[in-house]
């Protein structure tokens, strides 16, 4: 059974523990800059969102990709960036319309969530259970995906 | 059922595993006119700086991807069409039949017509032949000089320099990149990289090319009087549709083919795809060619999906760049250069020449319509969500004309509600 990061954003306090993890899972530092998960402030809510990549069907990144250099994870569902294939073209970062997948100039590569082979990091870091990797079947993902099909130009392609 | 497929670029390669996917017993035949394994033309600048090989640049990494497939391939150029015949005929003479067929031969790099266009080291920048080529001419300290400062324009650009070259680029338009960026934002690709040591010529043509002596240096003759010596001359002037081998046929051709949202061109058992396509464009309907890789995969998977016997449609092609020149990236998207106020249009535009960061939004109502951006890379995704969802923004329309760095807040609230 896949599963997938279900986020609720009423949960989360905004501490960036799942940021941090992100980051030191990545990268082997504690630096938010380089998360591939990000929380967004709304002051005047009050509210706090973390938001990343929902490893949507359409796939807008890997399809996008000149060189195949993004793949599914057979075991996760997950869509991974081969660094050592990618080019930095950044074709995928204008073809996502979720904007989930992002040029890191440092590296020259694009990066994003690869659901950390199977046990994400920023699930497993958050107190709150704002993130947590749940049988995809339950997750409030159906909402983003149902919105996914307005802006899907090939949205039966995968029928 | 027999599917022929002209051209093995991002259109061609996608169309025939999607033809595969939705019926496992067809017949796929994918026709390429180079001797090279189907490959991307988007990886040519990083072959060019030597940061992959050649096999870098093929479009699947599998030696035997497409026979694993049951994906035929075949090596030819079409020359022409017979449509009464359900024939193709290849320049080797010989011909093959098809019960469908996909036009996707992409386009060729215009050459001006320009005394000296012809001399041997005048470039085009577009196929691995000429890749190969410009990489045994050109070395640190190479006078290069580029005609075109274009979308591949700038991007061969980047390769260039990285190669060590001295580079002067001459540009018709008053801008780099006229047909991308808006004059703010193509101004400030020209300081940036007028600033990393790159000489940049705006609103100057190329009249004339001569060799100073024989195999010699070139001497390029500009409208504006001025007179530059270089040693090779790489001509990035455009790309057009290839659509010689249609000529006598019905087929309604403008710039490219013209298809309908199912990527059927007029000759219904014909679709077309990718560079060489003209389908609507997703606000006003009007023919346009996005030559651009998402753009062809899109319409590659909807005509594969329709040939194959399926029914889906294109909602409309969404023009969208992106272009790093020497560390400095844009995006556009859409209608970024807007539409005017009677029609609704409104438009914010941030401007930090000191940061080189911009962006541009602009809305038909409350919708945003088009973008454009510098020196941003965190989200620009969204950009494309927003305006290809056609979202109601509401009350944040005005959040965003007065700060439109708050895209992302906008898209969460606006888009996902979630915020």
């Amino acid at each position: 059974m896949q599963q997938a990061l279900l986020i609720d954003p009423e949960k989360c306090t905004g501490c960036l523990q799942c940021e941090m993890a992100c980051s030191y899972e990545n990268y082997q530092v504690f630096n938010i800059a380089k998360s591939r998960i990000k929380v967004f402030n709304f002051e005047e809510a009050g509210r706090k969102v973390p938001y990343t990549c929902t490893q949507c069907a359409e796939a807008w990144c890997m399809h996008a990709c000149p060189v195949e250099a993004i793949v599914l994870d057979g075991a996760t569902g997950a869509k991974i960036v081969l660094d050592d294939v990618c080019v930095g073209c950044k074709v995928c970062t204008i073809a996502c319309p979720f904007g989930t997948i992002n040029y890191v100039q440092d590296s020259g590569k694009v990066q994003k969530c690869d659901l950390c082979g199977g046990d994400p990091a920023c699930a497993a870091a958050c107190p709150t259970e704002a993130i947590t990797y749940v049988d995809a079947n339950w997750t409030g993902l159906d909402k983003m995906r149902a919105w996914a099909g307005r802006t899907d130009t090939a949205s039966q392609a995968n029928a | 059922m027999k599917h022929l497929i002209l051209g093995n670029g991002p259109a061609g390669v996608v169309a025939a595993e999607t033809l595969r996917h939705s019926d496992t017993q067809c017949e796929i035949l994918m026709a390429g006119s180079e001797d090279e394994p189907p490959y991307s033309r988007m990886a040519i600048p990083y072959l060019l700086e030597e940061n992959i090989d050649e096999s870098g640049t093929y479009l699947r990494k599998s030696p035997d991807h497409f026979d694993s497939l049951g994906i035929s391939q075949l090596r030819g150029r079409a020359v022409s069409l017979d449509i009464n015949e359900h024939q193709v005929l290849f320049q080797d003479g010989h011909s093959e039949t098809y019960d469908r067929l996909l036009i996707a031969t992409g386009s060729h790099p215009v050459r001006p017509p320009i005394p000296g266009i012809d001399l041997p080291n005048v470039h085009t920048c577009w196929t691995l032949d000429d890749a190969r080529a410009i990489a045994s001419l050109t070395k640190p300290g190479t006078r290069v000089l580029q005609l075109g400062a274009g979308f591949i324009g700038c991007i061969i650009l980047e390769a260039l320099a990285n190669r060590g070259v001295k580079l002067t680029v001459v540009e018709m338009g008053d801008r780099m990149v006229p047909r991308m960026m808006t004059p703010k934002a193509g101004g400030m690709i020209k300081r940036w990289v007028e600033n990393k040591g790159i000489q940049v010529r705006t609103s100057a043509g190329v009249e004339r090319i001569d060799e100073t002596e024989k195999g010699g240096p070139l001497r390029v003759s500009l409208n504006t009087g001025e007179t530059l010596e270089c040693d090779v001359v790489i001509v990035s002037a455009g790309v057009v549709p290839n659509i010689g081998f249609l000529e006598g046929t019905p087929l309604h051709v403008a710039k490219g083919i013209l298809v309908n949202d199912a990527m059927q061109t007029s000759v219904p058992e014909i679709y077309a795809a990718g560079d060489v396509a003209e389908a609507p464009d997703l606000f006003t309907g009007a023919h346009l060619v996005s030559a651009i890789q998402p753009n062809a995969a899109d319409q590659a998977r909807v005509a594969a999906i329709n040939m194959a016997g399926g029914q889906t449609h294109l909602k409309g092609v969404l023009a969208i760049n992106v272009l790093d020149t020497l560390g400095l990236i844009s995006t556009s998207f859409g209608q970024w250069e807007g539409v005017n106020e009677r029609e609704g249009g409104s438009g914010a535009e941030l401007i930090d020449e000191e940061a080189f960061r911009y962006l541009s939004l602009q809305f038909k109502d409350d919708v945003m319509i088009g973008a454009t951006s510098i020196g941003w890379t965190e989200h620009v995704g969204v950009l494309r969500g927003l305006i290809q969802g056609q979202v109601r923004l509401g009350e944040r329309k005005q959040q965003l004309m007065h700060d439109p760095t708050r895209f992302m807040a906008a898209y969460l609230g606006a888009a996902q509600a979630i915020a």
